[in-house]
């Protein structure tokens, strides 16, 4: 079914802090790790050891300048699908294979259906979506569907692999649809903002930009200074106070 | 955007006997003799058919191609479908009909004609639908695709008159000319005004991070080219796009309108008129997947 649902209560996503993502690449690894083991069709390469090695992935890190001069910064930018409300990559799906859980919101592709046309990767503006080049389908992250609701797993690996591996804790997982929920919350406090909001997509996933600088204003600290001490103490008093005298 | 051949042969081929078949079944090529209304028939629903076929190619799984008939609700592309399956049983009728002598009533073959010019409709949205790309996101778009259908459908039209010897009138012959300057015209302002769209957004609405200052791309997120950058960073159309619109122009207007003026009644002059007419629509079309941008490809560092 293609058409979406009506928004539901529980907005499961991911909050990604790109002032802490220090682009390490463990989530995109962990990220293919589980997915070519577990929802659908293994996560495929091609020609993986040849001239020209390619892949569906669903999780990719870009890495960013931003600002000029000083005050510009390096931004590892992690994109994965975002589990937009008004997802356009559900609503042109001619099969009804790409679909939107009307329960949790997650955005997800039932593989036995999918025709492989790629018009859903086409509708996206984030390219969340890489149609596999082993099985013909279009892959997706699936918020780690098989993770999160999983009795077998211990409880706090049942959270997207993405966020488990992270070494940094830059992305968190939880409902964005309770104002309450941890992830709401740093939303509130960081002015988390939604990937292009011209294209009118309203994503569940949230970003949190990199924090201002502390006191920007302020000259730079100098190392020099902070190596040697003003007031040298003991030992080191006798020293100075005998080579000044010495003249 | 990667101009898949298979998605090209079908919205050239079927928008050229979609075309044809509006003209058919609104009377404009007398078909007389059972033979003529069978070969006419078989002709129209292959180029029809051919395309819908050649269109599962690009296809990951076109065995279940027959799934994309149930999302009619909300996709343009199960819609497209929908409608062509509708189209083909119709004019099939149609054409059984015409070839038992029988007459077709005049408010079904209207409805037939309206289904006609719906289904290219339905083929140019789901192009024209998509947001994330802005030189096809306009209201230019559809109108392109059915007057293209209609040119080229009356042109066929002319071309099957001469073959069969019956007459060609000086009004049709004109009313071909007129319609196919005309689509070319729409095609020109589409040029002008739709195919050089800049995207919407910008590298900094893309990241969010615009509040920090201009933003640059500084590592990819790969070391080779991905199925994104593949799909949607096509860039090889760029380069030649004013040599292969004037190829596109000369092969698809230029040349049949000269034929139309001058040799209006020669079966062979009206045959390389088609033939001239449908390869310039294929640059068209390649064009118009080629010289396509992506949103995406803000991401890679494409701006504008």
């Amino acid at each position: 079914m293609t058409m979406l649902p009506e928004p539901s209560a529980i907005k499961l996503g991911l909050v990604i802090d790109l002032d802490i993502c220090v682009g390490c690449q463990a989530c995109v690894v962990n990220c293919k790790e589980w997915n070519t083991a577990g929802y659908g069709a293994p996560l495929a390469d091609s020609d993986a050891y040849g001239e020209a090695p390619s892949g569906a992935w669903l999780n990719r890190v870009h890495a960013y300048e931003a600002g000029d001069g000083g005050d510009s910064r390096t931004v590892h930018f992690p994109k994965s699908c975002l589990h937009c409300e008004e997802a356009p990559c559900v609503t042109v799906c001619p099969t009804g294979a790409s679909f939107k859980r009307a329960e949790d919101g997650i955005v997800l592709v039932n593989e036995d259906w999918c025709i492989g046309c790629g018009l859903c990767a086409w509708s996206c503006p984030y390219g969340a979506r890489e149609l596999d080049p082993a099985e013909g389908v279009m892959k997706k992250c699936t918020l780690c569907v098989d993770r999160i609701y999983n009795d077998n797993l211990p409880e706090e690996d049942r959270v997207p692999a993405c966020v488990r591996t992270c070494p940094t804790n830059a992305r968190h997982f939880g409902d964005l649809g309770d104002p309450n929920s941890e992830v709401s919350l740093m939303v509130a406090a960081r002015d988390g903002i939604d990937l292009m909001p011209e294209q009118g997509t309203k994503p569940v996933n949230k970003y949190l930009p990199p924090r201002p600088r502390r006191a920007a204003d302020e000259a730079p600290v100098s190392l020099v200074a902070m190596a040697e001490a003003d007031t040298p103490k003991g030992f080191w008093k006798w020293v100075d106070s005998t080579l000044d005298r010495l003249g | 955007m990667r101009p898949a051949w298979s998605i090209i042969f079908f919205t050239t081929i079927s928008g050229l006997g979609l075309g044809l078949a509006g003209w058919i079944v609104i009377g404009l090529l007398p078909l007389m003799t059972p033979a003529s209304v069978m070969g006419v028939g078989i002709a129209t629903l292959a180029l029809i058919g051919v395309g819908l076929i050649s269109s599962t190619f690009h296809l990951g799984h076109p065995e279940r191609a027959w799934r994309a008939l149930s999302q009619w609700r909300s996709s343009w592309l199960s819609r497209e479908g929908v409608l062509a399956v509708i189209v083909m049983a119709g004019l099939a009728g149609w054409f059984a009909v015409a070839y038992r002598g029988g007459y077709v009533p005049f408010w079904a073959n209207l409805v037939l004609l309206g289904l006609i010019y719906v289904t290219v409709y339905a083929t140019s949205m789901i192009y024209a639908s998509l947001k994330t790309v802005a030189r096809w996101h306009h209201p230019l778009t559809p109108v392109c695709y059915l007057m293209f259908a209609a040119a080229g459908g009356l042109l066929a039209v002319l071309a099957v008159l001469a073959i069969l010897r019956l007459p060609i009138t000086a009004a049709l012959a004109q009313a071909a000319i007129v319609l196919m300057l005309s689509a070319w015209g729409v095609k020109l302002a589409w040029w002008r005004v739709a195919g050089m769209a800049p995207q919407a957004g910008s590298i900094e609405s893309a990241t969010g991070l615009g509040a920090l200052g201009a933003v640059r791309p500084l590592m990819p997120p790969h070391t080779e080219e991905n199925y994104l950058q593949h799909e949607m960073g096509f860039v090889v159309a760029r380069k030649h796009a004013d040599k292969l619109r004037m190829i596109a122009l000369l092969l698809g207007g230029a040349i049949p309108v000269l034929i139309l003026v001058l040799a209006p009644a020669s079966a062979g002059a009206l045959a390389v008129a088609v033939l001239a007419h449908v390869a310039g629509m294929f640059v068209e079309r390649w064009l118009f997947f080629a010289e396509a941008k992506h949103v995406v490809t803000l991401y890679y560092g494409e701006t504008a």
